[in-house]
């Protein structure tokens, strides 16, 4: 056997600390070593019991235990089954070993301990948490498709009740902070530090010599809140999995539903028998593909982006102390809130000083509004609104470190404002437009330093998206690129880094969503299926309302814009089915956007109100007989088909880009991991996964739908 | 050579309404034992040792109606210890799937005399009582797109276009003919009062009734199922399958579906010879039955394939049908069968429904049973047509002959 990576220590009391240290790693997880090691240990435990008075279960690590190991998990195929099945029945015997010792088991919790880890802490009898910066305990494995298979689902469930338990631990796997988790339950103790750790598990161990007991062990133990034999549980329980399927839109997320499955058998049988079932629905998630598509995009793809694979080496890291957001609009007034929370003095400049003061009032309402929630301090909130400067005057930009534009999209404002200030900022700064579709090349020509010109391209509204798209141009420096990934970090966002051309990644690959929808509606599909194909393909918002949203006068106006490009070029213009559609609500029905009050949808008030009724006469709805699974995989194919045009053109460098953009900035689904594991991760009816089901697929769909959905060749 | 089954007699019991009704304080297994004791008097010649089973439809087979109800009322009302007796649950058709199976039994030559029927006392054994996969297992309700019936009878008027006044008119009708065919005397045939121990009259007629009932009443009702609806996320649930639906419209209230009552039913089944032997004179002939379904989520259309099923096993047409008893679970599922099968209005459901009278669940399908014969009698008609809408999307028809 490999080496034990408990390490084991008996004091004069009799109390063993386990202290948790993989040689291997820099955190604990649940590989094979951990497994042999708490194996071993409880084999010891058992074997000398009568010496034994209680047990200590802490961490050398900065976290406690980082939990379950995705690099293996990943790799797991249906026909793995039985071999993932026996892995976690193994992993939660021993857990169970541990729990049934006889003796009392304390776990003193030194750093997060997130899924495994807070599931080996609920094996104990009593959790010592340590209140120290950095702490965060809860079951997150919904979030990467799985459902916590270490006993967390039985032990939660017994714990807290199955409406609880499943409503604010398990089904949205949030992380809770110390104080949050003593509340819920999750804990029993804090103490200050992790020294107080130890010594407050003996005390408890020492007061309770006979605390080696689960509640759940104890004899007429009942869950709060019943089984579903009981009739007030069963009364509101068939309204569980029904608003799980109304929060989930339908969307092929299988997780929540199997942990609520777990949680409710579970409640009816015994707790070893409640754990088998835990592990089968473990095992069917991570045998199945939507937990590798997730743990690809949100544990993977995110690690490498963090870790700043997409930054260029050898630049120092960049710290911004002056920012110029040139335009106060909707955008400027976003971006200046969020580098003010990050601690850079902004000057936020418009024409006038009216707009320059609106877009301020923008960071104002939300410190408002956060102030009364108690999610910030008087202090910190007036600080930061101190850093923020609004102005009509370019004088004030003197000397900022950073320049990001936010004007109207026009090259020719662009350039002038830049003009009005690439003088007076400091000789150095980066200088970054937040342009959603213009080219950053013909942008850069605009300022005397093309070098350091780049594109950082924010998402709507810019204090709640988590992306920002960093655009190369052609002139654009590494060092300046490094800056920019810098900045993005620096603000907590995410950064992917692509390379210019019209719509860049996102703009470009969201807009063939958009269309595709659009055309279904031209070819008198009825409005109501297209917007649920869209919400049960997983997106976050029904694509005809979202175009509402977005008006479609843009969007008419971006496809001349396309159009004209390609015809300028020499190309032809690629399929437009949407074209006409667009061009009937615009200019014939008068009924381009949301902020109009009249688009697909009818508005009281500012409010949606429904779907116009005029649309379904005006585009012969219910003349279609398009399968419903073709809405959409229509959708999500032509988006993938774009990101492949994409890599083709050298637009994308990364595999991790293109899944953490489009989940982060354009809403493609969560479940696919991505649109790149969308093509990887295919998988068809007929069951067969990967590239080539994508590929025969998209070629049914092109022969169907339109050549459009023809895959590239790269794909072959 | 196939025995024919016939219907020798149907008899019910009135229909109590909920826990303030008469009925709530008479055991379910008294209602059944009232009613054997009335065709013990009715057919003072019927041999009780040529009965082989009481096959009696219940929904929600637990507590008082729990355990076998039907082998119980046997015992209880000292009926020979070889009739047997069998619960069964076909939902919302049991009573029909009861007087079916008994005929079955009947037509294969392997049994002569079976009594059938149904009993339900919904003030004492709620609706849900007894759980089941179908709602209680997250599972199965998720992947089914389970959602209670009313609000798949909203979804169909939705679908269908009914308005919130056409489903009331519906109500009123129902209403209006039950109060006539009660004045008229027409159900005096088949209605047994429910007596005490010492033969007291407990309840005489339909307790569930409101005649009088008119389309401006009913328009102040509040809808049914918009609050379940919404604290269930459930219409998000039917709109998820079907997508086409914008946005479901509630109709439905109390005053347009069925009745939460109490009550039961028996219908003797037999064959020819042991109807002769014994002195009792046929009433109709089953022609045929059916069982059949649709899409589980908007769950109560079933009626129409297992009529369509029905009439093709009987070799009969819409046309040939005097009279149609479709069980008036929702105004909705009534306007809608009747839609597709082009049934005039004179035929369907002529002396009024459950909407007006109540629906015992378990009882319904052999009660209606009843009401059609009489009617049939009463006009002389040849062929009527029994169904049900049924949880889970099922129907179950039945086509019976005057004789």
């Amino acid at each position: 056997m490999s080496e034990n990576m408990i390490e084991w220590d008996q004091d004069a009391d009799g109390i063993v600390t386990l202290t948790m240290n993989d040689p291997g790693q820099s955190a604990n997880t649940m590989n094979e070593t951990y497994k042999n090691s708490m194996g071993a240990t409880v084999d010891r435990l058992e074997a000398e019991k009568d010496s034994v008075t209680g047990v200590v279960v802490t961490s050398a690590k900065k976290t406690f235990f980082a939990g379950g190991d995705l690099k293996n998990m990943v790799k797991a195929t249906k026909d793995d089954a039985a071999q993932v099945f026996e892995e976690v029945q193994l992993i939660k015997s021993q857990l169970r070993r541990l729990e049934t010792l006889g003796k009392p088991v304390v776990a003193a919790i030194n750093g997060a301990a997130l899924g495994g880890g807070l599931e080996i802490a609920l094996a104990t009898h009593h959790r010592i948490v340590a209140d120290v910066p950095g702490v965060q305990l809860g079951l997150p494995e919904v979030s990467l498709g799985l459902l916590p298979g270490g006993g967390g689902v039985t032990r939660i469930t017994r714990m807290m009740g199955i409406q609880n338990g499943f409503m604010s631990v398990l089904s949205q796997g949030t992380r809770f902070r110390v104080a949050k988790a003593k509340e819920l339950g999750l804990v029993d103790e804090v103490v200050g530090s992790v020294e107080e750790l130890v010594p407050a598990a003996k005390a408890w161990i020492k007061a309770n010599p006979e605390g080696g007991v689960a509640p759940w062990d104890v004899k007429g133990y009942k869950i709060p809140g019943g089984t579903p034999s009981n009739p007030k549980l069963a009364q509101i329980l068939p309204a569980f999995p029904s608003n799980l399927r109304k929060q989930i839109k339908g969307a092929n997320m299988p997780a929540p539903l199997a942990i609520l499955a777990a949680a409710v058998e579970g409640s009816q049988v015994d707790f070893d028998n409640a754990s088998t079932i835990e592990s089968r629905y473990f095992t069917s998630l991570v045998t199945g593909q939507v937990s590798k598509n997730m743990i690809q995009a949100f544990f993977f793809d995110l690690q490498a982006i963090n870790a700043g694979k997409s930054r260029p080496d050898g630049y120092d890291k960049t710290q911004f102390s002056k920012v110029a957001v040139l335009g106060a609009g909707m955008m400027g007034a976003g971006i200046a809130y969020v580098c003010a929370k990050a601690g850079i003095d902004v000057v936020l400049k418009d024409v006038e000083l009216a707009s320059a003061e609106k877009g301020k009032a923008y960071s104002e309402a939300i410190e408002a509004k956060a102030l009364s929630r108690g999610k910030t301090t008087q202090e910190k909130s007036d600080a930061l609104l101190a850093r923020i400067h609004p102005t009509a005057d370019p004088k004030d930009v003197e000397g900022a470190d950073l320049v990001i534009e936010a004007v109207f999209e026009s090259q020719d404002l662009k350039h002038k404002v830049f003009q009005e200030i690439e003088d007076l900022v400091a000789p150095d700064a980066l200088l970054g437009s937040n342009t959603s579709t213009l080219p950053i090349t013909g942008l850069a020509t605009g300022v005397k330093r093309q070098e350091d010109f780049i594109g950082i391209h924010f998402f709507s509204p810019v204090d709640k998206m988590p992306l920002v798209e960093i655009i190369r141009g052609e002139k654009t420096s590494d060092a300046a690129l490094a800056k920019a990934f810098d900045l993005v970090q620096a603000i907590k966002k995410t950064p992917i880094v692509v390379n210019d051309s019209r719509g860049f990644f996102t703009s470009r690959v969201i807009g063939t969503f958009i269309n595709e929808a659009i055309a279904m509606l031209g070819e008198g599909v009825e409005p109501s299926s297209i917007e649920q194909a869209g919400l049960q393909a997983g997106y976050p918002a029904p694509p005809l309302q979202l175009s509402d949203e977005l008006t479609l006068t843009l969007m008419q106006k971006i496809r001349k814009e396309t159009y004209d490009a390609v015809v300028a070029a020499g190309g032809t213009p690629p399929e437009d089915p949407a074209g006409a559609v667009i061009d009937k609500m615009v200019d014939e029905f008068e009924r381009p956007s949301k902020a109009k009050g009249a688009g697909f949808y009818e508005y009281v008030d500012g409010k949606r109100a429904g779907l116009w009724s005029g649309l379904r006469e005006a585009f012969e709805s219910g003349t279609a007989d398009i399968p419903f699974e073709d809405l959409k995989e229509r959708m999500l194919f032509i988006e993938a088909i774009e990101t492949q045009k994409c890599f083709d053109e050298g637009v994308l460098n990364t595999t991790a880009d293109a899944n953490i953009g489009s989940i982060f900035g354009i809403g493609f689904p969560a479940w696919t991991g991505g649109v790149h594991q969308y093509i990887v991760g295919y998988e068809a009816a007929d069951g067969t996964v990967g590239k080539e089901a994508f590929v025969a697929r998209a070629e049914e769909l092109a022969k169907q739908y339109g050549e459009r959905f023809t895959p590239p060749q790269s794909l072959r | 050579m196939t025995t024919e089954a016939y219907i020798y007699e149907a008899i019910r019991t009135p229909r109590g309404k909920g826990k303030g009704g008469a009925l709530h304080s008479v055991k379910p297994i008294s209602l059944v034992t009232g009613l054997i004791d009335e065709l013990r008097r009715r057919f003072p010649d019927m041999d009780e040792d040529r009965i082989s089973d009481l096959i009696l439809g219940v929904v929600s087979p637990v507590g008082d109606q729990g355990a076998d109800i039907a082998r119980t009322a046997v015992l209880a009302a000292k009926m020979p210890d070889t009739v047997g007796g069998f619960q069964l649950n076909r939902f919302c058709a049991s009573g029909l799937e009861a007087v079916n199976l008994a005929a079955q039994k009947v037509r294969s030559g392997w049994d002569e005399l079976v009594i059938a029927g149904g009993v339900e006392s919904m003030s004492r054994v709620p609706m849900g009582s007894d759980g089941g996969a179908w709602a209680m297992d997250p599972q199965t309700a998720y992947d089914t797109y389970f959602v209670p019936q009313g609000i798949g009878a909203d979804l169909i008027a939705t679908i269908e276009g009914f308005t919130r006044d056409d489903v009331d008119a519906y109500a009123v009708q129902s209403q209006d003919r039950a109060a006539a065919a009660w004045s008229g005397g027409y159900f005096a045939k088949s209605v047994v009062p429910v007596t005490d121990q010492n033969g007291l009259v407990i309840l005489d007629q339909d307790e569930h009734m409101r005649p009088g009932t008119t389309t401006e009443s009913l328009g102040k009702l509040k809808p049914a199922f918009e609050g379940v609806a919404a604290m269930g996320g459930f219409d998000d649930v039917a709109l998820q399958k079907y997508h086409w639906v914008e946005k479901i419209h509630h109709v439905h209230t109390g005053g347009n579906s069925s009745g939460i009552v109490d009550g039961a039913a028996l219908v003797v089944v037999g064959s020819e010879d042991a109807g002769k032997s014994m002195g009792m004179t046929p009433r109709a002939r089953v022609v045929a039955t059916a069982t059949s379904g649709a899409d589980t989520t908007i769950m109560l259309t079933g009626p129409t394939p297992a009529s369509k099923k029905v009439l093709a096993a009987a070799g009969l047409t819409v046309d040939d049908i005097d009279l149609f008893e479709l069980n008036e679970a929702f105004a909705s599922v009534v306007l809608r069968y009747q839609k597709d099968l082009k049934i005039p209005g004179e035929k369907l459901n002529v002396n009024g429904g459950a909407i007006a009278m109540g629906h015992p669940l378990g009882a319904t399908g052999a009660m209606i049973t009843g009401t059609v014969l009489d009617e049939l009698e009463r006009r002389n008609g040849r062929y009527a047509l029994i169904t049900l809408c049924i949880g889970g999307g099922m129907g179950v028809a039945t086509i019976i002959e005057r004789v």
